[in-house]
């Protein structure tokens, strides 16, 4: 087992490693989902989390890059806390997405891909996110928030302030 | 697999089932353009260039990775098409700036042919062209990256090609980029490859980029100066003030063993010969200890009239004469008949990298047991005993691993390291470092010479199954361990050989009798007839002095005068130069080298990209080496050795039998040809005629070895012709070999070196640096 010595991860996300590269005919499948858990865990993929997923792997930390750049989910910058993805694909395109993502430039003084000077808020604008139904609609982390209008984005961005998002550990 | 007829463009073709499209085609005659797609790399089916129109399918094909079909009717070339490559020309050229005035490709791009031919006149595109800076990779490898047309090319031939896997793509879509494993810079083997293979100029090479233009320069086919592969490399040269110049090598044309390979240094390693610290003028040492710089007869008189007196006062045995694994055929057989003939003595030796005479006499008298360097792509087992042939064979390695990707060869290897080729082994056996001649020994029967488990026992079976086996081996088989394993061999049903050596000509050195107890074609000295015939002259009998031998009388005061020619000894056995004191020492050298420090006359001396003649790599692969770049001052060896013997009181018309059976062509049989006697070798050849009417020309002496060493009896004309030819080893006449010396040193040389060559290329010294320094690239990738 390639298990290094030394890992960046918590003792609970490298066992789950050690599992998911024993789960696929061959190892490098597991790529992806370490790739995703690891983002969870250290907030981004950064050169270190590169290093030891293509170690875990067997595979050149090249070959994770060309793997990693390919996923616009996956990324190689730290952001904020809160990852506000603003849909606005075509539904919520039609129902005033793009009059959410100005509303929440505008809160948070920040550009698409830009975070916060507190560090608490990223935000960015998506592809469809799967809501499409009750367009328009954010992401925020793994949460959803649809039939959004500019007084609920208020509302949603206070609470995560306040600490009483959805997901706010 | 069975034939099967297809019809393209109203022509009846016939293939090989499985065949793919594209290259039915291209056998046939009829080109179908393709960017991505490159002979035997995998398919990439990313350009669309290829596109064909199928019979029967609805939509246009890739001719790339689409196999031939019985029945199957294409079109290659109709308006339809036409109008597709357009439209991906138009797609490429999106971002690609308009370079070509400036870019290394121009004038030989693959992009700027299709644009001419496809292209449209105008552009639909009218956003602003995304522009970033060029970046070097690594001191050979700079990437342009608004050039690339990202057709993989380069990220296949160092993936599963090299099997470096340096390269790879980044980002998707419209932001895809080729990406180096280092981040910024490339951590790799240097092979260049993929700089060759890149049909634009994104990948340029450190030593040529912005230099020249391909129609600036000739080309010329000939041998690489480095390891014991002999690969074929063309070296594009340009005039220069004092001379011409190389600038390039490459072999795209695939002119040779070699197909298109060429590894770091067959590649770039050519620039020891445009350096300006050459020694161009003769130089002779003065009372006071320093050299002065004198005129060629000075140098040549001076030289002369010592070896003279002291053979006339003290005799041939207290001269000494070393020769070289880097001159040609021709060379180093005229310098053992000065030796022999005008010096009179058998203290001639080299610096012996494989135990060529054993291998000799393990297989004398077996006719096609030996392998060239192309069975290693095509043998369907392979044993490689010892060596590591990534670095020093590279041209070997690349050939087995392209057997087993394209013809699934089994490769065993045995090695007491683990050497990089495992990876495409079958199976890998570590062994002790003195355990080769054990485990010959367990492979042959002997359960009890090794420490034998389920693995070797595995590993044994498989071998003893295959129907035909080529043994590689390297030099840590010597004397009679090279006997047991040719034994080995030969007990199993079809088994071919090759012996490793390093360096550009140890074989054809050993072949040419530069040893103390062979003549050339391993003919014992107390066997000299024939040659004493062909010499007109007696030779001396008795074996002389080994290298060391020599060293070690010189110490003792009894070697009087030593010639060395191409050689260092001093630094590559490590000799004392106090030793040396009491020696007269001629050398002849590119270089003010270790051992020419100690020298009391030098000469300067052309290197192998500046003569003819002929050389023969490790395999027993004879080949041409051709005239490509020239330097004012500098001599070839064999005029050097002609000069000296000249002066020395002998007949160079013995020395060098020219005009001897030959007719000359002068030029009046060819009319409006006449005058370029040079460029019509071939001509020549076929007609009997070949121009050898000076004492300098190797071909006379290539006569000579031809009518002396059976084993050199090849096709003249397929020789000119560029084709190497086997050396035919069953020809080879010697007498198993008592107790020999062991005198074999291997070069140990890797990617980056060539002996005390390497350190002369600026270029194998910045790549050396570069991977035990890493230096930030200057424009950083992002
Ligand atoms: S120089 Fe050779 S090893 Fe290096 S990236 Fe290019 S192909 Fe690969
Ligand atoms: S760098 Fe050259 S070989 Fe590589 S993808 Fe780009 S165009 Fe093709
Ligand atoms: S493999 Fe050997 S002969 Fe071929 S290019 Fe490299 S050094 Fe030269
Ligand atoms: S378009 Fe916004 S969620 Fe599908
Ligand atoms: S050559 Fe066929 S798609 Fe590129």
């Amino acid at each position: 087992m390639s298990t290094p010595q030394t890992t960046i991860f918590s003792p609970a996300t490298a066992a789950r490693f050690d599992r998911l590269v024993a789960l696929y005919p061959v190892k490098r499948s597991a790529l992806v989902p370490m790739l995703l858990y690891a983002q969870d865990e250290v907030g981004y993929i950064s050169d270190a989390v590169v290093a030891e997923v293509a170690q875990r792997v067997g595979i050149t930390e090249l070959d994770v890059r060309n793997v990693l750049t390919y996923y616009s989910m996956l990324r190689t910058k730290p952001i904020g806390k809160y990852n506000v993805q603003v849909c606005t694909n075509i539904s919520c395109m039609l129902r005033d997405g793009y009059g959410i993502l100005e509303h929440c430039k505008k809160r948070l003084g920040i550009e698409h891909k830009g975070t916060t000077s507190d560090g608490l808020f990223s935000l960015e604008e998506v592809e469809c996110i799967g809501a499409c139904c009750w367009a328009p609609a954010i992401q925020i982390n793994y949460d959803f928030y649809d039939e959004l209008t500019p007084d609920k984005m208020d509302q949603i961005l206070e609470d995560y302030k306040a600490g009483r998002g959805k997901e706010t550990v | 697999m069975a034939d099967v007829t297809f019809t393209v463009d109203g022509k009846k073709l016939t293939a090989p089932a499985g065949t793919l499209l594209i290259d039915a085609c291209r056998t046939s005659g009829i080109e179908i353009p393709a960017f991505c797609y490159y002979p035997k790399l995998s398919m990439q089916a990313a350009c669309r260039m290829c596109v064909v129109r199928i019979e029967k399918m609805p939509k246009l094909q890739t001719a790339c990775t689409t196999p031939v079909t019985e029945g199957m009717v294409v079109a290659t070339e109709t308006d339809e098409i036409k109008q597709a490559r357009k439209a991906t020309i138009e797609l490429l050229l999106g971002n690609h700036p308009l370079d070509c005035p400036v870019c290394d490709a121009g004038g030989e791009c693959e992009l700027q042919d299709m644009t001419f031919k496809y292209g449209a006149a105008e552009s639909k595109y009218v956003e602003i062209k995304q522009h970033r800076e060029e970046q070097q990779w690594s001191p050979v490898v700079y990437f342009d990256r608004p050039r690339c047309i990202l057709c993989y090319r380069c990220v296949t031939v160092c993936g599963p090609g090299m099997d470096v896997w340096a390269l790879g793509i980044q980002n998707r879509g419209v932001g895809a980029v080729i990406a180096p494993n280092g981040q910024d810079h490339l951590n790799c083997e240097e092979c260049g490859m993929c700089i060759d293979l890149c049909p634009v100029g994104a990948l340029t090479s450190g030593t040529y980029r912005y230099k020249t233009r391909p129609w600036e320069m000739n080309h010329i086919a000939t041998i690489c100066t480095h390891c014991g592969d002999g690969c074929k490399t063309t070296l594009g040269v340009r005039r220069v003030n004092d001379g011409m110049e190389i600038v390039r090598g490459d072999n795209r044309d695939k002119s040779g063993i070699n197909g298109d390979f060429l590894c770091n240094k067959g590649r770039y390693a050519f620039d020891f010969a445009n350096r300006t610290d050459r020694l161009t003028k003769p130089l002779v040492r003065q009372p006071d200890g320093n050299f002065a710089e004198v005129s060629w007869d000075h140098a040549l008189d001076f030289a002369a009239k010592k070896l003279r007196e002291i053979r006339e006062a003290k005799g041939g045995q207290a001269i000494g004469v070393i020769g070289s694994n880097r001159t040609t055929n021709e060379e180093s057989y005229l310098l053992q008949k000065f030796a022999r003939t005008i010096v009179g003595t058998n203290n001639i030796d080299h610096h012996r990298t494989a135990d060529y005479v054993s291998f000799a006499a393990a297989l004398a008298g077996k006719a096609g047991r030996t392998a060239s360097l192309r069975d290693t792509l095509t043998a369907p087992a392979i044993l490689l005993l010892g060596n590591d042939p990534t670095n020093q064979h590279p041209a070997l390695a690349w050939n087995l691993r392209s057997n087993v990707r394209l013809h699934r060869a089994r490769v065993y290897v045995a090695n007491h390291v683990e050497i990089k080729l495992r990876r495409q082994a079958k199976a890998f056996l570590q062994i002790p470092q003195d355990g080769y001649a054990s485990l010959v020994q367990y492979l042959a029967g002997n359960d009890s010479a090794i420490a034998a488990n389920d693995t070797t026992a595995a590993f044994r079976d498989a071998l003893r199954k295959e129907e035909s086996l080529l043994i590689v081996f390297g030099s840590e088989f010597r004397g009679r361990d090279i006997q047991a394993l040719v034994d080995f061999g030969l007990s199993l049903p079809n088994t071919k050989f090759a012996a490793l050596g390093d360096y550009a000509n140890s074989r054809g050195a050993a072949d040419m009798g530069v040893l103390p107890d062979m003549l050339p074609g391993y003919v014992p000295v107390s066997d000299a007839a024939h040659f004493t015939d062909e010499y007109g002259a007696p030779l001396p009998k008795t074996p002389g002095m080994d290298l060391l031998q020599m060293f070690d009388a010189a110490q003792r005061g009894d070697l009087a005068a030593m010639y060395i020619v191409g050689s260092n000894p001093v630094s590559r056995f490590g000799v004392d130069p106090a030793v040396l004191k009491n020696t007269f020492l001629i050398v002849q050298d590119m270089f003010l080298t270790e051992t020419a420090q100690l020298a009391d006359v030098i000469f300067p001396a052309a290197n192998l990209y500046e003569k003819a003649g002929t050389v023969t790599n490790t395999y027993g692969d004879i080949q041409l080496v051709k005239k490509a770049a020239d330097k004012a001052g500098v001599r070839t060896d064999f005029e050097l050795i002609v000069r000296l013997a000249d002066r020395m009181g002998a007949d160079p018309k013995k020395l060098v039998p020219f005009g001897r059976g030959v007719t000359a062509d002068m030029g009046q049989s060819r009319g409006p040809e006449s005058g370029e006697a040079d460029r019509h070798a071939v001509w020549l050849a076929a007609n009997r005629l070949e121009l050898k009417l000076s004492p300098f020309d190797p071909f006379a002496t290539l006569d000579e070895i031809q009518r002396l060493v059976p084993s050199y009896h090849v096709s003249r004309l397929e020789l000119l012709t560029g084709t190497e030819q086997p050396e035919k080893f069953d020809l080879v006449q010697i007498q198993p070999a008592g107790s020999r010396r062991d005198l074999v040193l291997p070069a140990e040389d890797t990617l980056f070196t060539s002996g005390t060559l390497g350190r002369f290329s600026d270029m194998m010294k910045a790549v050396v640096e570069s991977h035990t320094t890493p230096n930030p690239a200057q424009t950083a990738a992002d």
